[in-house]
């Protein structure tokens, strides 16, 4: 940051951590935040981190919240590693904290809140403010608490109440490190408090307050940043959460195809919201349904793509497991429908505000019986938007079950998005049978292998379908040998053959070296800025990203034969690996694994392909 | 009552377009055939047409009915036939649902959905074929085998409390809750055409009886020479008269339970007979005739309750419909471009 200009030092990217107790008000202020870095124009992403526990104990580190945006003038991929800028609320959100913030970064403390009492809450035996461990940061030590107090008694409003408005006198500090544009954030006042007028002016006040402050500290005035403008495609933009891209993308997929579309969904961390999501919009023909359990979320859902809705249930690991005898009645019935999974770590209840990617195996093989699954795989929140529609897509247009695997960090995580034209997105044309067809058989199938959709209320087209095994074409039960060996083979030729209606898979970076980085899910981002980092060194190094896990892109050889080495990052211990093991047993693999709850640094991946290399 | 209106001009169909081509595969005997033959019988006349008919099961032996009904149907899986059709009948509300299971289907490994289900009133019939016995497994006891029956699994006799369907299913707010023999047709016809116009779920308890593990489950009440003295049929409005002779009758003792008292004896007269109201949402008389029984009282047959409550589909369009007059957001294109977007 040595390149000053204005008195700002110049940056290319920075990470920026809001951190304090849960009821802090931390989600809020970065959320503020991240809408004043779109209008500054910067392309960025943001994580949310927080308790499972609705009021952890407060001040203490179990009990900490915190949120975090990456922002920068390049494309960011990633919500970032270590933080360029900490706030923290109180001692337990540093204690929690320091480890992860960059020598020399700049930590703003609410010096009240450092009072004896709550050090030790925290765990601290001395003062981090004053017994040197802070030496080597930029330390403001600003009286968040106590001159938040002051403006708000002016206007009249109680001291009790000013404990509200700190996260307020924080934000001000920030944005005037940034020089960002107030406006944004008292637009989001005058609208949340429309019909509050005082609340609208004190919340104003304490956001001008803390930036005046900010003004006045000379450890602020030389350690402002410039980010410049990112220099995105022409286009309009948002900030989306991941969890609101899948629901969206949802819904597209619903207008595209023209189905009514019907939710069937129990609640479960970090899945949750996207039932949330959807359930706001009836506006647009959406029905909800919050089941009693897992499996009547998913059962109710195949009842409802039997009578012709496009159907979709959304859980987290546990409860696709409760959903496994039901996605094989899907898979015998051969009725369209899209299971997401945001994952968490696991097994059993494990980790359920934690990210981790160890449901892949289960999705692919976690069924009775011989019981082929389309899996496809989200690699950020923006791009959860494209392969929820693909989901949808491919379940209806080839009658199948889809398994599309989020995360928790891709699921609450956010990023810039470019907002596309529903129109512009492929028709989805499921094979719905015609009234009357003499020839419509329940079982018969097109040249793709895929049976018709035959929807009650529909005359002439009445049959029955179900669990047991069913006679080809006439869709009789059958016990018969030979015809069980067929269907097997045809359920599985169908699932495979989808691969001849998913796109190539692309490369990026070199596409022939020494190192090929196999990714899929959200260690994309850390991935993709880890890749970056090592061809600017010189490094001959590619990466591909795996959207469709099963089946695979049909050149995915090709392109894995043009490197020396493959290295399969993963947040499990494997899975992929054991995949690609079975599909391609002509390459080696090498594994970098962490099940830490949290996502890969790009730090650690150059140094984990810098190893091969 | 809420009820539908049922206009049979339109429909066309007879018994046995209704009647599939597929082997009816229950064993000689089964409770089962003569329930199929009255619900066959009985679908023409609930003024449907055949492709608005869908019949949706679990599994068991009572669950493999949607083979042999000629309308839309799907076969499910273990205990999961209410949120099936719960799921068909959401989507698509125009839909006759009929689901059909059995006890332990719905009973145990479906227990939940089943009490979910007439908790939300969604507008489906259950018809309950209650055999007390696990059939197709081949002889274990059920959540409504009676207490020390010796199965395959309770060879020292079951020391679990069964299940009466009607109190639970009361309990779960079921607005609708009928019960009939498994050897009267007019009887089985009659109410699952009552099933039908009730809007909201409808369960009906079949006292079916499986030939093979437990024949005679309901013979105490259910044979023929018993049946006048040990049972009673209600109708909505009707004194509670039963017996060969039509001389028992229903009373509230003075601590408030059901008694039978012979009319003519002891200075009862008809005037003293309690009336049946099914329409009333008070559950506690309903819950004393779901539950009487042997040894001192009848078996209640007929439409125990029925009483008038919001559907969830219907709940759920207005909701849809409303919305769609009044959000801003009337397209994905409206709702991907709401809330803070820029330009570049």
């Amino acid at each position: 940051m040595a390149n000053k200009e204005n008195g700002m030092n110049e940056a290319e990217h920075v990470v920026v951590r809001f951190t304090g107790d849960s009821g802090d008000g931390m989600q809020l202020v970065g959320n503020l935040f991240s809408d004043s870095t779109a209008f500054a124009g910067n392309d960025f992403a943001t994580f949310p981190d927080y308790p499972s526990e609705i009021r952890a104990p407060q001040g203490t580190v179990a009990g900490v919240s915190g949120f975090q945006i990456h922002f920068g003038h390049q494309a960011i991929y990633t919500s970032g590693d270590l933080a360029d800028v900490l706030v923290s609320m109180n001692p337990a959100p540093l204690k929690k904290n320091l480890s992860t913030v960059k020598p020399g970064a700049t930590i703003i403390v609410d010096v009240d809140a450092f009072t004896e009492k709550a050090l030790k809450r925290a765990g601290y035996d001395s003062n981090p403010l004053t017994d040197g461990s802070l030496d080597g940061y930029n330390l403001v030590e600003a009286p968040i608490t106590s001159a938040t107090e002051k403006t708000v008694m002016e206007l009249g409003i109680e001291k009790k109440m000013a404990s509200k408005f700190r996260n307020v006198f924080a934000l001000g500090i920030v944005f005037y490190i940034f020089n960002r544009d107030l406006k944004t954030a008292d637009e989001f006042f005058e609208k949340k408090f429309a019909k509050k007028p005082l609340l609208v002016e004190a919340n104003k006040k304490v956001l001008r307050v803390g930036a005046n402050y900010a003004d006045t500290i000379e450890a602020l005035s030389s350690h402002r940043i410039n980010v410049h403008a990112s220099e995105l495609e022409k286009g309009r933009y948002r900030n989306i959460i991941g969890n609101t891209a899948t629901a969206w993308g949802i819904l597209a997929a619903m207008e595209r195809s023209g189905r009514s579309l019907f939710l069937g969904s129990y609640p479960i961390t970090p899945a949750t919201s996207i039932l949330e999501e959807l359930a706001k919009w009836k506006s647009l023909g959406v029905k909800t349904f919050q089941a009693e359990d897992e499996i009547a979320g998913i059962v109710s859902s195949i009842g409802s793509s039997f009578a012709g809705a496009f159907a979709v249930t959304s859980t987290s690991g546990p409860g696709l497991a409760l959903k496994s005898e039901a996605i094989g009645l899907a898979v015998i019935t051969e009725l369209p429908i899209v299971i997401i999974d945001v994952q968490r770590g696991g097994p059993s209840t494990g980790l359920p505000t934690k990210t981790e990617q160890s449901d892949l195996l289960q999705a692919m093989w976690g069924r009775n019986g011989e019981s082929p699954v389309v899996v496809l795989a989200a690699n950020s929140p923006s791009n959860s938007f494209y392969m929820a529609f693909e989901a949808a897509r491919i379940a209806m247009e080839h009658m199948t079950p889809v398994i599309l695997l989020s995360d928790g960090y891709i699921g609450n995580g956010s990023e810039v998005f470019k907002i596309p034209k529903v129109a512009d997105l492929p028709k989805i044309n499921p094979p719905i049978a015609q009234a009357n067809d003499p020839d419509y058989q329940p079982y018969a199938r097109d040249e793709r292998l895929v049976r018709k959709w035959a929807i009650p209320g529909t005359p002439g087209l009445e049959h029955r379908i179900g669990g047991l095994e069913k006679e080809d074409i006439y869709g009789n039960v059958s016990y018969e040998a030979l015809n069980h060996q067929k269907m097997t083979e045809l359920r599985e030729k169908k699932v495979r053959n989808i691969a001849n209606f998913i796109p190539l898979q692309e490369v990026y970076g070199d596409t022939t070296g020494d190192l090929l980085v196999v990714n899929w899910g959200s260690t994309y981002g850390a991935s993709h800025e880890a890749v970056d980092e090592l061809r600017k060194e010189g490094k001959k190094i590619g990466m591909v990203n795996l959207n469709y896990i099963h089946p695979m892109p049909r050149n995915v050889a090709e392109i894995f034969a043009q490197y020396k080495k493959i290295i399969v990052p993963e947040l499990n211990l494997g899975q992929l690996v054991k995949i690609l093991k079975v599909e391609f047993p002509q390459f080696s693999y090498h594994q970098y694994n962490k099940v830490q709850g949290v996502p890969f640094t790009k730090s650690e991946l150059v140094n984990a392909f810098k190893n091969l290399l | 009552m809420s009820e539908k209106t049922i206009n049979v001009n339109e429909v066309t169909f007879t018994k046995k377009d209704v009647t599939s081509d597929q082997m009816v595969k229950w064993c000689p005997g089964c409770g089962d055939h003569a329930i199929l033959n009255s619900f066959l019988k009985m679908l023409p006349q609930i003024g449907k047409k055949r492709e608005d008919i869908a019949v949706l099961s679990g599994i068991g032996c009572s669950s493999r009915f949607p083979y042999y009904v000629n309308t839309y149907g799907f076969h499910g899986i273990h205990g999961r036939a209410a949120a099936l059709a719960s799921g068909t009948k959401i989507a698509n509300p125009n839909l006759s649902v009929w689901m059909v299971s059995g006890d332990g289907d719905s009973l145990a490994i479906g227990g939940n959905h089943f009490i979910h289900v007439l908790r939300r009133n969604i507008d489906i019939n259950i018809l309950l074929l209650n055999n007390k016995i696990y059939g197709l497994t081949k002889g274990q006891y059920s959540p409504t085998t009676p207490m020390g029956k010796i199965t395959k699994t309770s060879p020292q006799g079951t020391i679990e409390h069964p299940f009466n369907p009607g109190e639970l299913a009361i309990g779960a707010e079921a607005t609708f809750f009928a019960r009939t023999l498994d050897n009267n047709p007019k009887m089985m016809t009659e109410i699952m055409l009552e099933a039908e116009k009730h809007k909201g779920t409808s369960l009906i308890e079949f006292m079916q009886n499986c030939v093979i593990f437990y024949n005679g489950a309901h013979a105490y009440f259910a044979d023929r020479e018993f049946r006048a003295e040990r049972t009673i049929l209600l109708k909505h409005g009707e004194k509670m008269i039963y017996g060969k002779n039509n001389d028992k009758g229903l009373i509230l003792d003075e601590t408030n339970h059901i008694k039978s008292v012979v009319i003519g004896e002891n200075g009862i007269t008809e005037d003293d007979i309690l009336v049946h109201n099914a329409t009333t949402n008070d559950p506690g008389l309903h819950m004393m005739l779901a539950t009487m029984g042997a040894p001192d009282l009848p078996v209640a047959l007929g439409v125990i309750r029925s009483v008038e409550s919001r559907v969830y589909e219907d709940q759920l369009e207005e909701i849809i419909s409303d919305a769609k007059v009044n959000s801003k957001i009337k397209t994905v294109d409206d709702l991907l471009n709401s809330g803070n977007t820029w330009e570049i």
